[in-house]
């Protein structure tokens, strides 16, 4: 009957050597895990709360199944590889550890014999072998392919560690299928074909005498061991923590509307001044990192040469949160206020990441002190002093925000002194900029032939707040969000309608008064998808332009509304054409987060640029469809930089919908 | 009280500023309507020279060597004791770093009353002065008795207060200067730029609606194609995307070309004082309501990011037929 | 060092300025009134030397609406101490008598140095730094962008046009016409205003009857005329394009 060997060929001093080693490692582990848990007691609460199920869902799906990760096919197959093989390897071990010490000495019987026993050795023997494929893998991309995202990591020391880990695991499973075929060379057992690996390898054996084979069987046994254990107890210091820290950030990843950033303080800097600041939840980020660098990958700033990449961050405050106090300043020379500036919010980078850290909190926590500090540049200021002023960005009086009605025949409602049942909040660009005038009058049109009983707040509209907020002037935002709900709350509305997603966002998720009150906030796209669909607006003409649509990050990344517009632009008669890079994995076009208010700096490549050219690459696209005034603004002025040839034009969903009127 | 107008006269290392030529301008309105002369005010030191193409009837001159160049309390002394002594119809001064820093002491040190910012003499001899950034003018009578006045550049051409022949200096006394309490060190002479934009006959300006430090490329094609220079309003020289010597304004230096051109200019007044003697003035600005409209002969409202690269092309295409 | 910063409020240019019904002043039912941008930089620039070299800051402004919010802000940027001038301000006050009303507060104050605008758009009177300086007794300089305080004198950068600057002494105690700060205004958050909100105090002085003496009175105020405005071209950027080559040939310059 088939059964395990155990400790055969295994002198008695290395059996107790190896309990020995195995108890030492179990506290040097358990000490170091408890050493990188203790730093994150430095941080603020981060009030996680509930949510259970979807929290055990998450770490079901996400850390065991690691669905993201395997979105991209060569590192998905490498690491879940890796991770199968490893923690089968490792599970094995484990049974055979109680097989031996627990049921054979205490209850008298061992499991792993017989038909049990067999499917045990292959399915180690097979999947010790996905490990080492795996990690065969990850040694050619990292040292052959070398991709870009995998360079530069700015930790020292960071190289090293990474070739040494590597090399630490394929000597752990290389030595362990040696130490296998070395046995069935020597005991030559019926059933060495349910270990396919170490079969082969033992017909490598075949020709050594056994003395010889049995000393090496051993030498390798205790080479195999002690890596092991080394292996397993420097866990917590070197990247390999991720093991653990990866499910306990998933599990405590943010379960709230994407949009939700950390709730500022109310008294003194509302900011992250420095490491203590930071909530708990954050530090755990800095330190679940794996510097895979998919974040980088993903980021409009980093692709136009900003100096920002997500990645670089994350590494940089794991390396200040660990680095024994050596008097750097958080603020200037850990982090450069220009990498802050840099960011749109796209959210690609929370997106993309396998261990769900939260580098936009942190972006944005980060940047209210430099708010505070006064560190922005003067374009910036000038903005944020104008949404204080004003209310509006430009600088234009309150009183000018209607002006856009002036042409219009029939009078838009004012919601202001009548109750209406769509309440259309505009936002500042489509209010204030000519050029963008004429697509919010095309939407008044659009709502009068639905029949739409629609108003809008005429000069008492004020910035919604988005972006004041994700540029880190908190009290602005609340500033601008205590004027627009003194308004709303005092008209009579079914739902809101708005044409711009930076707005949409803000209303939806950060405005107390339209959160889950039965009044809807939608976004246009979504209003004209739901009349068009309804039969309310009936679109006369058939368009036949071949469209790309363009997902607006607010909308799409933020607040998965990608159906909608596209169901828009097919009953407009127009056929659709995808980017490589749409719906979740669209790219930004560089606007959000203030940076349309900023100092450009020096750019690469404008991301909007970037993302003309790639729909220019397109067959025979005529029309660039946005869903957002900052969108139209950003891709009609790449389009004159980017793709002179006048064969593509940047047109918004409604002006699509207005023609097929 | 004299019927005549005196006008305080500037001058910076050696040169008469153009003000005093306007200031003079404007005199003669006030002087014939009240039936005394114009007399010029110059104060300096060995410096009777410059009075040579004043368009004025006499030129009062006082010489002293802490008159050499402008102090505050100097010339407040010496027009003070002036004003005590001849209490003139009116005394003219610049709106200007000199004329500003002496005007409104005197009118509280004498208690006579000042108006700022006047402009032209209207038609029945009222003074229009300029506020509010240009959007509103309003008329002033003069006083029964001296009155101050300052001036600002733009109703008058310089040329207007210039004559052909050398107006009589008459040397007085100066007061006593000593104890000044405001004292001149040394002049800090501007980097010398790469170009005098004071000489360019063609100049493409750009303010604010320029936006970024990277747009500035549209304009340097454009002034490339015209043969002429890139300078700016105060937003841009201040962001640092262009120097100080290309600065058009007060603080910067006043041009005469033939043509100006204005991309993305609000038309502030202390921008637009200082290009009032350009021949032609063309400005592009997305709000029709711009004071920039006030001063141009032609204007356009298209966003001057899709106006400019066209213009440039079609310059180009011109030149080259 | 007793640094005393005199605010001033202005007519904001953004809104459609108009002439009220005596044709004399300017119609306030509209009007919104904010802070003079070079008083703005006064203030900064005060800041500014606090910073460097210590001393107090006192911030004085005019009893109007608005002025609340521009004194909370100059302390949440590290004003000492707030001070409103309070009166009737109903029918206009000149510089001169704000000047007059404002002297007699800041002796009290015991200033070593009066920072304020170099000029404002809504004046008629001439600048208010130099009625002050009068005043007061003290020497006054204008258009200064820069300085740096010794013993008992100031050496100040004064702005000429042209991009010259002259270096110049004044004894101390000085009025100062600020015509730039040395850095731009900063920006203050909303949430630092919102603090000194509550922390700071507003202390309020009552004016003696104002003195308009100086000042001449308006016989008629008016928007400029529309004749002497541009002719603008229409059309799109190739229309416009083809029209100016035709202007910029008939000016000689093509």
């Amino acid at each position: 009957m088939p059964f395990r060997e155990t400790f055969w060929n295994i002198p008695h001093w290395a059996e107790i050597g190896q309990y020995v080693v195995a108890a030492l490692t179990i506290v040097v582990f358990l000490y170091g895990t408890f050493l990188r848990f203790r730093r994150l007691r430095a941080g603020r609460p981060a009030g996680r709360k509930g949510r259970f199920g979807a929290r055990l869902w998450s770490l079901l799906t996400q850390a065991v199944g690691q669905f993201r990760t395997a979105q991209e096919p060569y590192p998905g197959i490498m690491h879940l590889g890796i991770f199968w093989g490893m923690l089968a390897l490792l599970a094995g071990t484990a049974l055979a550890t109680v097989d031996w010490d627990v049921t054979r000495l205490f209850f008298g019987f061992q499991f792993l014999e017989g038909g049990a026993y067999l499917v045990f050795e292959l399915i180690l023997d097979v999947l010790g072998l996905a490990a080492l494929v795996g990690l065969a893998l990850a040694a050619y991309r990292r040292y052959v392919i070398k991709p870009v995202r995998l360079q530069d990591i700015p930790l020292p020391g960071a190289a090293g560690e990474d070739a040494i880990v590597l090399l630490a695991l394929l000597f752990v499973v290389i030595s362990g299928y040696l130490v296998e075929g070395l046995r069935i060379a020597i005991l030559r057992p019926d059933w060495a074909n349910w270990s396919p690996v170490g079969n082969a390898i033992a017909a490598a054996f075949a020709s050594m005498g056994e003395p010889a084979a049995r000393g090496l069987h051993v030498g390798v046994w205790v080479a195999h061991g002690l890596a092991a254990f080394t292996l397993l107890a420097s866990m917590p210091f070197t990247k390999l923590f991720h093991i653990v820290a990866a499910p306990v950030n998933i599990f405590f990843a943010p379960t709230d509307p994407p949009a939700t950033l950390t709730p500022a303080r109310t008294e003194g800097d509302p900011g992250v001044k420095v490491l203590k600041d930071f909530t708990w939840k954050q530090l755990l980020d800095f330190g679940t990192c794996i510097r895979c660098g998919r974040c980088q990958d993903q980021c409009p700033a980093y692709a136009s040469g900003l100096g920002l990449s997500p990645r670089d961050l994350m590494v940089k405050l794991a390396g200040h949160l660990w680095e024994k106090s050596n008097g750097r300043a958080l603020h200037g020379q850990v982090v450069k206020p220009e990498e802050l500036w840099a960011c749109s919010t796209c959210r690609a980078c929370v997106q993309a990441c396998p261990v769900f850290t939260d580098q936009l909190s942190t972006i944005v926590d980060l940047r209210r002190h430099l708010v505070i500090d006064g560190q922005m540049d003067g374009r910036l200021q000038e903005a944020l002093a104008n949404l204080g002023r004003y209310g509006n960005s430009f600088g234009q009086s309150e009183r000018a925000r209607a002006k856009w009605t002036q042409p219009i025949q029939t009078k838009i409602k004012d919601a202001r002194r009548e109750p209406v049942e769509v309440l259309w909040f505009l936002g500042d660009y489509a209010s204030y900029n000519a050029a963008l005038s004429d697509v919010s009058r095309k939407t008044a049109e659009i709502f009068q032939r639905a029949g739409l009983d629609f108003g809008i707040l005429y000069d008492s509209e004020r910035n919604a707040g988005n972006d004041a907020r994700r540029a880190g002037e908190e009290g602005l935002f609340e500033m601008l969000r205590e004027k627009n709900e003194a308004v709303l709350t005092k008209c009579t509305f079914k739902s809101v309608v708005t044409t711009d997603p930076h707005t949409y966002n803000a209303l939806k998720h950060e405005y107390p008064s339209l959160v889950g009150n039965g009044r809807p906030v939608m976004h246009v796209a979504e209003l004209m998808d739901d009349l068009i669909s309804s039969g309310r607006l009936k679109l006369g003409k058939r368009l036949n332009y071949r469209v790309t649509y363009h997902d607006p990050c607010y909308l799409g990344r933020y607040n998965g509304v990608y159906r909608a517009p596209r169901r828009v632009i097919e009953a407009t008669g127009c056929s659709l054409v995808e980017m490589p890079r749409h719906g979740a994995r669209a790219f930004c076009c560089g606007a959000g987060g203030g940076r349309i208010w900023m100092d450009e700096g020096t750019v690469k490549e404008r991301p909007s640029e970037s993302r003309i050219r790639e729909a220019m690459a397109l067959d025979g696209v005529q029309v660039f469809a946005v869903a957002c005034p900052k969108d139209l603004t950003m891709y009609q002025d790449a389009l004159k930089t980017a793709g002179p040839g006048g064969r593509m034009a940047v047109r918004d969903l409604i002006e699509l919908v207005h023609e097929a009127l | 009280m004299s019927q005549d107008v005196y006008v305080a006269i500037e001058h910076v290392q050696g040169q008469v500023a153009d003000i005093s030529y306007v200031m003079l301008r404007a005199a003669r309105e006030l002087a014939t309507r009240a039936g005394g002369g114009v007399v010029a005010i110059l104060m300096g030191h060995q410096a009777s020279g410059l009075a040579e193409a004043m368009a004025a009837d006499r030129v009062i001159y006082f010489d002293h060597p802490a008159l050499k160049e402008f102090t505050p309390e100097a010339y407040q002394r010496v027009l003070a004791g002036l004003i005590h002594d001849d209490s003139p119809r009116a005394l003219l001064l610049g709106n200007t770093t000199i004329g500003s820093d002496v005007a409104s002491v005197l009118s509280a040190r004498l208690g006579i009353p000042l108006v700022s910012s006047c402009r032209t003499v209207s038609p029945d001899g009222k003074l229009v002065v300029q506020t509010c950034g240009g959007k509103i003018m309003a008329e002033v009578e003069l006083a029964a008795t001296t009155t101050l006045v300052t001036v600002i550049p733009g109703g008058y051409s310089p040329e207007e207060g210039k004559g052909a022949k050398a107006p009589e200096v008459v040397t007085r006394q100066a007061p006593a200067l000593e104890g000044l309490r405001v004292r001149l060190s040394k002049y800090i002479e501007p980097e010398a730029g790469d170009v005098d934009i004071s000489k360019e006959s063609v100049l493409v300006a750009v303010g604010r609606g320029i936006q970024q430090e990277g747009n500035l490329e549209l304009a340097e094609e454009l002034a490339k194609a015209l043969g002429g220079t890139v300078c700016a309003s105060r937003p841009v020289v201040d962001q640092g995307w262009l120097p100080v010597s290309r600065l058009v304004g007060k603080s910067g230096k006043r041009v005469n070309p033939k043509l100006y051109l204005a991309l993305g200019i609000s038309g502030a007044p202390e921008h637009v004082e200082a290009l009032t003697d350009s021949e032609t003035i063309i400005a592009v600005n997305t709000d029709p309501a711009a004071p920039i409209f006030s001063v141009a002969k032609y204007g356009s409202t298209v966003d001057l990011f899709e106006l400019v690269p066209v213009l440039t092309e079609r310059i180009r295409g011109a030149k080259t037929s | 060092m007793n640094i005393v910063v005199v605010v001033k409020l202005v007519p904001d240019l953004v809104e459609e300025l108009t002439v009220d019904a005596s044709g004399t002043a300017l119609d306030t039912s509209w009007l919104r009134r904010i802070i003079n941008e070079f008083d703005d930089h006064a203030v900064e620039q005060g800041i500014l030397l606090k910073e460097r070299s210590g001393g107090q800051v006192t911030v004085l402004a005019p009893d109007v609406e608005g002025a609340d919010d521009i004194l909370f802000t100059a302390a949440a940027k590290g004003a000492d101490r707030l001070l409103k001038l309070s009166g009737d301000f109903g029918s206009g006050v000149n510089n001169h008598a704000l000047a007059r009303a404002l002297s007699t507060t800041i002796k009290d104050l015991k200033a070593d140095l009066v920072l304020t605008g170099v000029q404002a758009h809504d004046d008629s009177d001439g600048p208010i730094g130099p009625l002050l300086a009068e005043f007061l007794g003290m020497a006054y300089l204008g258009y200064v962008a820069g300085l740096s305080v010794q013993e008992a004198k100031v050496t100040a950068r004064k702005e000429y046009p042209g991009g010259l600057v002259a270096e110049m002494e004044v004894d101390l105690p000085a009025v100062l016409g600020i015509q730039a700060s040395e850095k731009p205004p900063r920006y203050v958050a909303v949430s630092k205003v919102r603090q000194a909100m509550q922390t700071a105090k507003l202390e309020s002085q009552a004016a003696p009857a104002w003195d308009m003496s100086g000042g001449l009175p308006v016989a008629r105020m008016f928007q400029p005329e529309a004749a002497s405005r541009a002719t603008l071209i229409e059309g799109d950027a190739e229309a416009v394009s083809s029209r100016l080559v035709e202007i910029l040939k008939e000016a000689g310059v093509l």
